[in-house]
């Protein structure tokens, strides 16, 4: 190899949400520059949400998102009701998980199958998988639905759900209505469990990094709908409200979204790998006995094989819907009136793609004061890029083409939300 | 081969397009009577244009798009805008009336380093747009029938009458008479009547609908005890910048 530069780019990032590229600069053998571009245009949601009443934080926030709006509005409902003091019923904490697994079941199928599965197929998308394999593509889409179909019956709608409000409900579904459901879970759940196996037929680069694990600690529950926590693999362990304390947010050139560093620790990994590194023990029989199945160690460190990790807690959150939807009793009242407390907190909740966390000051009159929101993608930023000079060192002798897919997949790995972020991504390797 | 389509994404949170890949039942077909030329939200393939219909996703919120989408127009048979965002500048459009700089400042700790606009614009002022469908977001009936039409040759079936029209036939009793404050005589349908079916006054999603009396409807919320500002904020939300909302906000802005 000479000292010629070598770019290895992307400028437009596929099958991820948002606008974002990557760009790879190497020199001889030397990794010169390794940046995730995020071109996605500023939008400006923390300026939008002061001076608004405190009610409207979830439908506001939603919007950050269409593939994720459920992990936007119950990190605010959290927020708003800690800072007014309030605790809901069991029931309607039952109800929020619920209408979460169907998120998390929306998201991971359209990521496992639709967004991921080219990558290690070899196809542009799943519209060409459909033309050979058209039976894969319907799993999917069926899967899809069922998790959509959740947040219809318990949101109203699928994107941007409609009735869920700080306090609760607008108006609780009938025990009848959530049963309705079952058939078509029990089939996702069969179907979860053969995507583990299927995923494991996949072939996964040889490549591992020692991540810094972060997730929420829900209490003795995987974590999904909350945690009153922050923990990681390494010690860090604090209460939510702590959560700025302990991440900070770094606005680099390339990035119209804040990059998310621990102070004093650098990047970290939140997401399916974290979630599952430190709650295996939490997880269904049915989850971890398919994690054992197809032989998946406690704890994974080969970023690719996030798709596998996806797929048991695509199980997980199966396994939780028919549960939840068993245990379920309409409750008497839907929600419980929230009269406004001058007061901040923070509130979070474990988004398909890793932790999401808001915070909140609002006057006693209930206006917002001001807002602060740090998406899973923000904090993954630092370590995605890690991830690609890790990749990139271990990988050189592979063709530009070769390289540049592999480091496009490598990003999707983290099934990113640049969207969200943005408040992220294009792919470019130049070598020199 | 059928007609080319491309889905372009300017300022969104992606939920628009993400309607075209929750058509779970209609998807494969759609898929086997069209070509996708640019989706890259679902694939890395394209194909060159000119393409004969483009779906336009999102707010131009910047220089870059704002020249985007005229260069999309010179390229495209017809150019359907999806969503609040394409139709009214969407909730971004709050920054219309605000300090961009000072927003920036909030949110960024280096706003140098940002490309943007003062304001939030949907299409239709940079360009002329073939078919707008409202609503935050779209609806998946009105998004297949587009699509439908475009491949029949036929005018698509896009409702301009009220969110009431909806309750009536899906026999919700009104929630506004019941005492909860609800935008639906004024909204545009096409969601379903959803947030009256939930016990909950429609929030107007789906942008006004035409010649919407938003006057009147006002004047009926401050009777029920509305203030001023719920007034405006309930206005001036995700179809904010749409004239007939932003008109009526105004009202309230005091």
């Amino acid at each position: 190899m000479t000292d010629e530069t070598r770019t290895i780019k992307t400028d437009y990032l596929a099958r991820v949400e948002g606008e974002g590229g990557m760009l790879i600069r190497l020199k001889g053998n030397e990794i010169e520059e390794v940046k995730l571009n995020i071109f996605e245009p500023p939008r400006f949601f923390e300026a939008f949400l002061r001076g608004r009443y405190f009610t409207e934080a979830p439908d506001i926030t939603a919007r950050i998102c269409g593939i994720c709006p459920v992990a936007y509005q119950t990190a605010a409902i959290n927020s708003m009701e800690s800072i007014c003091g309030v605790t809901v019923e069991p029931q309607i904490k039952a109800l929020r998980r619920l209408l979460y697994c169907g998120e998390w079941i929306e998201s991971h199928a359209l990521h496992i199958y639709m967004l991921h599965a080219p990558d290690f197929l070899g196809y542009p998308s799943a519209i060409e998988i459909a033309k050979d394999a058209p039976e894969v593509v319907e799993t999917a889409l069926r899967l899809k639905k069922i998790g959509n179909h959740i947040m219809t019956v318990v949101g109203g709608r699928e994107i941007h759900p409609i009735n869920v409000k700080v306090g609760g409900f607008y108006k609780a579904p009938s025990k009848a209505e959530l049963e309705a459901m079952v058939p078509d879970l029990e089939w996702a759940l069969e179907t979860s469990l053969e995507t583990v196996k299927w995923a494991n037929t996949l072939d996964f680069p040889d490549f591992e990094m020692d991540y810094e694990f972060a997730a929420l600690d829900a209490a003795g529950v995987y974590p999904i709908e909350g945690g009153e926590r922050f923990v990681s693999n390494r010690g860090l362990d604090i209460p939510i409200d702590e959560f700025y304390e302990h991440v900070v947010e770094e606005h680099v050139k390339h990035a119209n979204a804040l990059q998310g560093h621990l102070k004093e620790r650098g990047s970290f990994l939140v997401g399916p790998l974290a979630r599952y590194a430190l709650w295996y023990d939490l997880l269904s029989d049915e989850a971890r006995g398919a994690a054992e199945g197809v032989g998946l160690p406690k704890v994974v460190k080969n970023p690719f094989k996030s798709i596998l990790v996806r797929s048991v807690e695509l199980v997980e959150a199966c396994v939780e819907a028919l549960r939840l939807i068993r245990e379920y009793e309409q409750p008497a009242e839907s929600s419980i009136e929230v009269k406004p407390k001058a007061g901040a907190a923070c509130g979070a909740s474990e988004a398909p793609r890793g932790t999401l966390c808001h915070r909140y000051e609002i006057d006693d009159e209930g206006i917002i004061l001001d807002a602060t929101i740090t998406p899973p993608t923000a904090q993954n930023q630092p370590q995605i890029e890690a991830d690609l000079r890790g990749f990139v060192g271990q990988f050189m002798d592979l063709s530009n083409e070769e390289l540049t897919l592999r480091c496009e997949q490598a990003i999707r790995n983290y099934d990113p939300c640049i969207s969200c972020a943005t408040h992220f991504l294009t792919l470019e390797i130049e070598r020199g | 081969m059928g007609p080319t389509i491309a889905v372009w994404k300017f300022s969104s949170c992606d939920g628009c397009q993400l309607t075209l890949l929750d058509c779970e039942d209609e998807l494969l077909g759609i898929l086997g009577r069209v070509q996708i030329a640019y989706f890259p939200e679902a694939t890395r393939a394209e194909i060159e244009g000119p393409w004969d219909l483009s779906l336009v996703e999102g707010s131009v919120t910047t220089p870059e798009e704002a020249e985007r989408i005229k260069e999309i127009r010179e390229k495209s048979g017809l150019v359907v805008a999806i969503g609040a965002c394409a139709t009214a500048g969407g909730i971004q459009a709050l920054r219309n009336w605000a300090d961009v700089k000072e927003y920036a400042s909030t949110v960024y700790a280096h706003p140098e380093y940002l490309e943007t606009l003062a304001t939030s614009t949907p299409h239709s002022d940079h360009i002329a747009v073939d078919l707008e469908l409202q609503g935050c977001p779209i609806s998946k009936v009105q998004l297949v029938d587009a699509l439908l039409a475009v491949l029949a040759g036929r005018r698509p079936n896009v409702p301009t009458d009220a969110v009431c029209t909806e309750c009536k036939r899906r026999q919700t009793p009104c929630v506004q008479v019941l005492g909860t404050p609800c935008l639906g005589p004024v909204t545009q349908a096409g969601c379903g009547a959803i947030c009256p079916a939930f016990a909950r006054g429609c929030y107007g999603c789906f942008g006004p609908k035409e010649t919407p009396n938003t006057v009147s409807l006002a004047k009926r919320w401050s009777e029920m005890g509305a203030s001023e500002d719920t007034l405006l904020r309930a206005f001036r939300t995700f179809n904010g910048y749409k004239p007939a909302f932003r008109e009526e906000s105004a009202r309230h802005d005091g």
